[in-house]
């Protein structure tokens, strides 16, 4: 593509957006404030499981500048939101009964003329509750078997026998690891401003998936698509939460339904900790056997995690060990523990960071136990072909990614023994590893190309921009595939007016909308070359469109460049005003079937820990990724610094705590639920190995946004293993759990 | 009460019926200056952060009433006369922001640091001085290089990766 | 937020004469009241503003060698001050340890020694709590309380106290100055706070309507500045309540400790006053074994509240530390990481 039209991809361009945001010009969803406009804010219960037995409504209602209070009895009726037409079958709530499930789920809805009136109207409500014990301890509840990992994988799977293995390998670890529950908490809380006029509604709120949010409306209100438009220009975050509208934003929209006035609804931080879905809580049992050679034979990868009562969401952990090692045989089993929680979801690189945060510490201890250097070892369990399908991978630089990472690092010197190193100051130093991987999605996308008689076009697709860069990356492509400079090219997203671009998720983004882009304007530029080459008059008539180049404005003879016409000559002389063409690309290209598709990485850890104190402080990570072609390099290498964050965070941060008596989330803020802040972010490198992959989609590119959270969390983890000793199996490593080791002197 | 106050180096008087209202919504609600966001509301990650009287604070915990007669400068107030601010351009080209919405608060941050403390070339003092401003995203690297620049002082320790 | 009736003072004596009414508070920086007042912890009806009393915003060198902070010195301004960062190392440190730049800059001295506790259960108004409904209860007791008290507390309340200002403060002997309508009266820090008892709701000896107009530190306190350190260990690396800190002062001649201060913060309802500890250290060599000494001496009674006992371990270490680090002396370079165990000079071994 590089080579046909333009040379837009590839440049580590700046944002475009940037200066939008830097300027506090850029407009988020609680940012409008339209005339006439309330303040709605939500009561959420403080109980987990039970019912909601009374509310002071009158007292509420008297707080002077509350207009209304929206509970059960008078919310505007809609669809049924568990019914058949809800995303994977999720419910929300929506007030559509006084049963609490879980706590911080909505009670109620306070609308007043200023926030400060709404805020103590909801606090005035005073609930009173009928309440049941919840089931809010994970290790005690009970669990059933899974119908499915995440949404569309199978809860179980197996490849050989990995019982008759197990029995016959060498070497055999057996090992559980837990992960928390974990909060997606993007800066934005979720926000709604919605305003009715008639039948017709606009909202401004963030959505990784407008199209997907403008249907939704649809279904659960009942009016036609085309009255609902959905703004999202930019969104303070996502990363998962922001995929599937959300039970609060639509209760926005039904507190303005009822007050019939445009009405904002922005979520408390605090609230964020319930309806909005999370990384669920796991447990992992890994077995792993080896042979005399240190080969797997058997990887038994058994799942438990957290779901709520009435919906079902496994963390599908199991994933990743179907994909990344070679073993002969391979079973995955998800089990399911419902508990009194706000359903979990899809959170930045679901799934696979849960397993891989897990697989790699097995790996590491498996490693140590034969004697092996991790780098080693897993080098020699690399899977050559997709081990649970036996599929050959459309690409995979991972080879490459181990050594440049290796030697970028200086893993070279790394002593196999543990707390071997120290620094200067005394501290331990530990060196760990992990390998990063996360499976090439695509999804259906569609945009337009529309191409003016003064030869500057505008392509329009509903993308999402929560941070990843599609304002920018975007509109390389559509610069490109139009072989147009980026000045003469619109770009416009972040609305439902334009065509549908999926869903921004899965890292796959790009691979849908950019296609999506890179489809529609090569379709206008086969449309523009026809034209040409019936027209006489042109220097290119009677060619076809397979010989043609574009670039800047013209379209070139590719043997022959001599021969070439613009694009305002081409549409001047056929007296068109504009051309457009409108794509569709997904994933149902056969040529993806014969293929397994994922990106790859190799992260590299150090550590610094206090000797007698336990704290730590990740001193550098350095991670090698190859993810297939890159749109732009300076926008790539902040996801992967990003991921890798979130890795850090993980690893030693991030917990949700929960009250095992009242279910309630003890850290539901930002002090107490830590990420990681600026200074624990000491040095990131990002390199980005070069891949070539003809197959996962027209822009060869695979997605970049989860990648780098999947091995981080290992690499530090086996990091501060290789520091202290100490062996932890449980995120997020805390300072407790390296010095409370009996028998220790750490 | 009658709040009056200097707004990005311009007088503003505004009515403001109810103790209650903070500065932060005084700004975003009563005033349309939406650029300052609200991240937590409680002080706990800092995309609030204004100057006020040339100090950084979180304007979330701040009542309007107590900055009556105060000069308040918001991320509105930082370009000047369509010409970004130096710290406004080191953070396009470090790429030092993702989805921008902690931005105006680190902006505000990165500013109003310098009339904390004196400033060493020393990458630590500033990831420590902006601790008080999370970044979901992960910007923090590219925020730090940008601050070093702007702060005239990126020295070799700070540059800990190879920039395009 | 319940709406409440705000009053800006122009006085000390208007502030405290307007407090006589019920259910009144004082306003400084804001950066813990606004806070408890939107989670609904605080829901005063008469708020009082006492941010433009100037005349309490000063730092003043005392003649005879101490020093008077006054109550709306701002932690930002008291930890850089040149003359007070460098007479009293181990508070700037422990100021710059605390909270982040913003809240530092709107924090106040007199705020900072009465916030609350952070415990979560405190927080929550879903949960009993000793401290916010007196005789609802204490759900810390049998709760998420790896973080809570493992000194001083008591079958009523488990909460530590999140001031980290305060325990250097403690450890130099410092002196809260009240005034209220019936007069001025000052209190030793130490004895300005109440241990939790059976009246957890009680947390300090401040009367109704009383308020503190400066903190002073005696003329001894300085004789420290040579070897005072502040460490506070954390689950990251800034902008975290500790989970142990540790302010340690020496007088050291010819490696002799000819006095010795210790306070331990994140482990009380107070900040705790080792008094036995540095008892043990005076007119003894520096050593590693005696530092261990005093470390066990300082934890002597402690206990777990909970699931907690390694707070207790962790904290002999942290002494050991502290007096480590503070023996080998202050430097005139800032440090990047204030109280951070990773803010060391690689001079100083972490090795034990």
């Amino acid at each position: 593509m590089r080579g046909r039209h333009g040379s837009s991809v590839g440049q580590p361009l700046t944002r475009l957006d940037g200066h939008l945001k830097v300027t506090g010009a850029a407009v988020y969803a609680a940012d409008n404030n339209p005339p006439g406009m309330l303040h709605a804010v939500m009561a959420t219960s403080d109980i987990a499981n039970g019912k909601v037995a009374s509310l002071e409504i009158e007292a509420a209602k008297r707080h002077p500048g509350v207009v209304e209070v929206m509970t059960p009895d008078n919310r505007p009726p809609i669809a049924d939101p568990a019914g058949p037409d809800a995303p994977f079958g999720w419910r929300l709530d929506v007030l559509q009964s006084d049963i609490v499930h879980y706590a911080k789920q909505p009670i109620a809805v306070v609308i007043a003329t200023s926030l400060e009136a709404a805020t103590e109207g909801a606090a005035l409500l005073a609930p009173r509750y009928e309440e049941h014990s919840p089931v809010a301890d994970f290790d005690t509840a009970e669990t059933f078997a899974a119908t499915a990992a995440g949404v569309f994988g199978p809860a179980r799977d197996e490849m050989g026998n990995v019982e008759t293995e197990l029995h016959a390998a060498t070497f055999r670890l057996d090992e559980v690891y837990d992960t928390p529950a974990q909060y997606h908490n993007p800066m934005e809380p979720h926000a709604i401003v919605a305003s009715w006029d008639g039948d017709e509604l606009t909202v401004d709120t963030p959505s990784q998936g407008l199209i997907m949010a403008q249907r939704r409306i649809s279904d659960l209100f009942g009016i036609p698509l085309e009255n609902i438009h959905v703004r999202s220009p930019f969104l303070g975050g996502g990363f998962g939460n922001k995929g599937f509208l959300a039970g609060p934003q639509i209760l926005g929209i039904l507190a303005a339904r009822l007050v019939g006035k445009p009405v904002k609804l922005v979520m408390r931080r605090d609230q964020m900790y319930g309806p909005l879905g999370h990384r669920g809580r796991t447990q992992q049992r890994f077995q792993l056997g080896l042979d005399d050679d240190s080969k797997l034979v058997a990887l038994n990868h058994t799942i438990k995690a957290a779901t709520s009562i009435f919906d079902e969401f496994v963390e599908p952990a199991g994933k990743i060990s179907q994909t990344l090692y070679a073993s002969r045989a391979i079973a995955t089993d998800h089990q399911a523990v419902p508990m009194h929680i706000g359903t979990p979801g899809f959170m930045r690189a679901p799934g696979e960071a849960s397993g891989s945060a897990a697989l790699e510490i097995a790996m590491d201890e498996a490693a140590f136990a034969r004697g092996l250097d991790p780098l080693e070892f897993r080098l020699n369990n690399y899977a050559e072909v997709e081990p649970i399908s036996g599929k050959p991978f459309s690409s995979k630089e991972l080879r490459a990614c181990y050594t440049q990472g290796a030697a970028r690092f200086g893993w070279a010197d790394r002593p196999l023994l543990p707390r071997q190193m120290r620094n200067e100051a005394g501290l331990l130093v530990g060196w760990g590893v992990g390998t990063a991987t996360f499976p090439t999605l695509m999804f259906n996308g569609q945009a337009r190309a529309v191409l003016t008689a003064d030869g500057a076009a505008t392509v329009e697709t509903a993308a999402a921009d929560m941070g990843q860069g599609a304002w920018t990356s975007f509109a390389q492509i559509a610069a490109d595939s139009l072989g147009l400079s980026l000045d003469k090219v619109e770009f416009r997203a972040g609305s439902s007016k334009f065509p549908d671009a999926g869903i921004a998720g899965g890292s796959a983004h790009t691979a849908t909308a950019g296609s999506a882009i890179h489809a529609a304007g090569r379709d206008l530029i086969a449309k523009l070359a026809a034209i040409a080459a019936r027209d006489e008059r042109s220097a290119l008539h009677g060619t076809g469109n397979k010989d043609i180049v574009a670039r800047d404005g013209r379209l070139y003879l590719r043997e022959d460049e001599d021969r070439s016409d613009s694009y305002i000559d081409i549409l001047g002389r056929a007296g068109l005003g504009e051309i457009r063409s409108d794509s569709k690309v997904g994933p149902d290209d056969p040529i993806r079937s014969d293929y397994a598709m994922h990106a790859h990485g190799a992260v590299f850890a150090e550590v610094l820990v206090d000797p007698e104190l336990g704290q730590v402080r990740v001193s550098r990570l350095v991670g090698a990724f190859a993810a297939g072609a890159i749109i732009n390099p300076r926008l790539v290498r902040s996801q992967y610094y990003g991921g890798m964050i979130w890795g850090l965070s993980f690893a030693l941060h991030e917990e949700a705590l929960i009250d095992h008596r009242s279910g309630r989330i003890l850290n539901a803020d930002l002090a107490g639920y830590h990420v990681p802040v600026n200074a624990d972010v000491v040095s990131l490198e990002a390199l980005i190995v070069d891949e070539y992959d003809p197959h996962v989609n027209a822009l060869g590119a695979k997605g970049v946004g989860e990648l780098g959270i999947t091995g981080t969390v290992g690499a530090i983890a086996n990091a501060v293993w290789h520091a202290t000793g100490v062996r932890v199996r449980r995120y997020p490593i805390k300072i407790t759990d390296l010095i409370d080791q009996p028998g220790r002197s750490i | 009460m009658i709040i009056r106050i200097e707004l990005n180096e311009k007088p503003c008087s505004i009515e403001v019926d109810d103790p209650r209202v903070t500065l932060l919504d005084l700004l975003r609600e009563r005033l349309n200056l939406t650029g300052t966001k609200k991240g937590c509301d409680r002080g706990q990650c800092g995309a609030c952060t204004v100057l006020v009287d040339g100090r950084r604070i979180n304007s979330c915990l701040t009542l309007a009433f107590s900055v009556d007669g105060r000069s308040v400068t918001t991320v509105e107030g930082l370009a000047k006369g369509g010409k970004l601010h130096p710290i406004q351009e080191v953070f396009i080209s470090r790429d030092a922001l993702q989805c921008g919405f902690c931005t105006p608060g680190q902006l505000m941050s990165a500013v109003g640091l310098a009339n904390e403390m004196p400033l060493r070339n020393d990458p630590e003092q500033i990831r420590e001085a902006m601790s008080g401003n999370l970044c979901r995203c992960g910007a923090y690297q590219g925020i730090v290089e940008a601050i070093m620049d702007y702060h005239g002082a990126l020295s070799t320790d700070g540059a800990t990766h190879e920039t395009i | 937020m319940k709406r409440f009736e705000y009053i800006r003072a122009t006085s000390v004596a208007e502030a405290t004469s307007a407090a006589m009414e019920q259910n009144a508070v004082f306003l400084a920086g804001g950066t813990n009241l606004v806070d408890l007042m939107k989670v609904g912890v605080s829901r005063p009806d008469r708020v009082i503003d006492i941010s433009g009393l100037a005349e309490l915003a000063r730092v003043e060198f005392l003649p005879n060698g101490g020093v008077r902070i006054g109550a709306l010195v701002l932690n930002t301004d008291l930890a850089y001050h040149p003359q007070f960062s460098r007479d009293y190392p181990s508070v700037a440190e422990a100021l710059l340890s605390a909270a982040s730049g913003q809240l530092r800059n709107a924090a106040t001295a007199g705020g900072n020694i009465l916030q609350k506790t952070r415990c979560s259960y405190f927080f929550d108004l879903a949960s009993a709590c000793n401290k916010r409904q007196p005789g609802a209860g204490c759900d810390a007791r049998d709760g998420e309380n790896h973080g809570l008290a493992i000194l001083g507390w008591s079958l009523s309340c488990i909460a530590t106290h999140p001031s980290d200002f305060a325990v250097p403060m403690v450890a130099l002997d410092a002196v809260v100055e009240i005034d209220g309508i019936s007069g001025h009266r000052e209190v030793l820090l130490d004895a300005f706070y109440t241990l939790p008892g059976d009246y957890p709701e009680r947390e300090t000896v401040l009367q109704p309507g009383e308020l503190v107009v400066a903190i002073r530190l005696p003329p001894e306190a300085k004789t420290f500045a040579q070897h005072s350190r502040y460490l506070k260990l954390r689950d990251r690396t800034s902008f975290a309540f500790a989970l142990v800190s540790v302010a340690a002062s020496l007088v050291v001649e010819e490696g002799m400790i000819r006095d010795a201060r210790i306070a331990l913060g994140g482990v009380a309802l107070k900040p705790w006053r080792a008094r036995a500890a540095e008892t043990r250290l005076k007119g003894q060599v520096c050593s590693d074994t005696l530092f261990r000494e005093a470390a066990e001496v300082a934890l002597a009674d402690a206990r777990p509240s909970g699931n907690n006992a390694a707070k207790i371990e962790l904290s002999r270490r942290l002494v050991v530390r502290a007096l480590r680090v503070a023996e080998a002396g202050n430097t005139d370079q800032p440090r990047s990481l204030p109280g951070s165990v990773f803010a060391e000079q690689p001079k100083v071994s972490a090795n034990g």
